[in-house]
């Protein structure tokens, strides 16, 4: 038995140089700039972002391009550079409230104080394939409204005003990091949290979903779904005091679900959060849904058994780098491994035979 | 650190605060095109060259309770020293180490005499940009309010 463990550098070069006349493509098609992916595709942008859990939209761009489009590769590009930065600070926790909205509606209330603001949004479009766009989409300039001053107030301040919403918890000021501890099992919220904001949106969209057919229903409103520009302030110890390092874009989802309450406790609603970078607003829907649902033990609710009740399966496996990582390790070279199989398979089958040779022999013995 | 206690900075602090995070926070290019419209060059020397690095964001859960890491930010900082002993830092969004270079500078310039000149060149235009930026994002996603009527109900 021959295994080989040198070789294929050639194959590997020569590969590598095909896979970037490729990713270029025809020369009769002008090349695609970083600046056009960013500005073009900003919500593939934003995803890559979001679940690389690095902002910084150029990268992102830089990296769909390397990539040819493959987003879960994009993502890897994106975590792998992240690993090679010195991590400066820690930031403020966000404060959403005052945030620039460019969207922000509710399910739950019509005239909500500050407005339903649809911003630029799919919803209501007929899903028609626009060809218009096929050709030249030309410059369209949207028209403007009179803004009113001031902050928009969280829609569930209100019901929060009331006591008719389950108040948030607080935590330690430095909540626990998954990329600098290994995740360790039961988690709390602040690491669910954490792992969900860049987990995957295909997985995290799906088991919301199940929620929503039954698998420990929760019965979730959209409370408030907003998106839009926060200050990210650091505190710059040469300094003395925080500045505001930067602007980010974030999509936030509240979601109101069903109340609780017991002999010694009124009904009230509880509550599931979404906070995802860019605008990201069905990730940040399905995070909210999710977070709920794993919220079950400290609501006192029972444990249904369902996918998204199991702290384990969703956080064990939302992570696409992860997935992608253990998935795709087994195209690669296993030739021991599998000699070695190889080899008992063939020996299970000789003793197999030998063994009914002998019952045949018996038989015609008999 | 809480809203209040940040309100009660010292006005020079909060003044320095405003003109770091104004810098921090303005895109790469019209920042580096008003800057080089200065024709600042003053002579210093790096007390920290540009670096590239990361701060985690954090959200609270609801909006309102525990802290929780959303995710990191690309941040480039360095520091400056005038020939006069003045100390400047740059702290900037992304990776441009020529914005954080400006940014150090001109945070440095803002504690001497060039101070007013360059609030009046730099700075407040700089500012101006900025908010007319946001101002006209906020006009359009007013333009986008829902006004809701009821329908009349034709029974009478």
């Amino acid at each position: 038995m021959y295994v080989a463990v040198k070789g294929g550098e050639r194959a590997i070069d020569n590969a590598h140089a095909w896979l970037g006349e490729e990713r270029r493509g025809d020369h009769d098609v002008s090349e695609l700039s970083v600046a056009q992916i960013r500005k073009q595709l900003s919500l593939a942008v934003n995803r890559v972002m979001a679940e690389g859990s690095l902002y910084d939209p150029d990268l992102a761009a830089l990296a769909i391009k390397q990539a040819r489009g493959d987003m879960i590769e994009a993502i890897f590009l994106i975590r792998a550079y992240r690993t090679t930065l010195p991590r400066f600070a820690g930031s403020e926790p966000i404060a959403t409230e005052k945030m620039a909205c460019d969207r922000r509606i509710s399910a739950t209330f019509k005239d909500v104080p500050g407005g339903q603001i649809l911003g630029p949004t799919f919803d209501y479009t007929h899903r028609l394939l626009d060809f218009k766009l096929a050709a030249e989409g030309g410059l369209t300039d949207a028209p403007e409204g009179d803004a009113q001053p001031g902050d928009v107030p969280h829609v569930l301040s209100f019901l929060d005003g009331e006591g008719l919403i389950q108040q948030e918890k607080q935590g330690a000021e430095t909540p626990p990091d998954l990329t600098r501890e290994p995740m360790e099992l039961p988690a709390n919220r602040p690491l669910r949290l954490q792992s969900l904001a860049r987990g995957d949106e295909g997985f995290l969209l799906s088991l919301a979903y199940s929620t929503q057919r039954g698998y420990a229903r929760n019965h979730a409103f959209v409370g408030e779904l907003r998106i839009g520009d926060v200050p990210v302030e650091v505190d710059i110890p040469e300094l003395g005091f925080a500045i505001e390092i930067g602007d980010i874009t974030v999509t936030e989802c509240e979601t109101v679900n069903q109340f609780t309450g017991s002999k010694t406790e009124p009904a009230h609603f509880t509550r599931g959060y979404g906070l995802v970078f860019g605008m990201s607003e069905r990730k940040a829907i399905s995070m909210a849904l999710v977070d709920r649902a794993l919220r079950w033990e400290e609501l006192g609710e029972d444990n249904l058994g369902a996918a998204a009740q199991d702290e384990e399966f969703v956080l064990s496996h939302c992570d696409n780098i992860q997935a992608t990582g253990f998935l795709e390790h087994i195209k690669l070279p296993h030739y021991v491994d599998f000699q070695s199989e190889l080899e008992l398979v063939r020996k299970l089958r000789r003793d197999t035979m030998a063994g009914a040779g002998n019952t045949h022999a018996q038989e015609a013995a008999e | 650190m809480t809203m209040d206690m940040r309100n009660e900075l010292p006005p020079a602090q909060a003044a320095r605060k405003a003109w770091l995070s104004l810098m921090a926070k303005a895109p790469d290019s019209a920042m580096l095109a008003l800057w080089d419209a200065q024709n600042c060059t003053p002579s210093f020397t790096w007390l920290r060259r540009p670096e590239t690095g990361t701060v985690m964001v954090r959200g609270r859960a609801g909006g309102t309770g525990a802290p929780f890491n959303l995710g990191e930010m690309t941040v480039t900082r360095c520091t400056v020293q005038l020939d006069n002993g003045t100390v400047g830092h740059g702290y900037v969004q992304g990776r441009s180490h020529d914005k954080a270079r400006a940014a150090a500078l001109a945070d440095a310039m803002m504690q001497g005499d060039a101070a007013e000149a360059l609030q009046t060149s730099f700075l407040t235009p700089l500012s101006e940009q900025l908010a007319a930026t946001k101002a006209k994002r906020a006009r359009k996603a007013a333009a986008t309010k829902v006004d809701f009527f009821t329908m009349v109900r034709g029974e009478d």
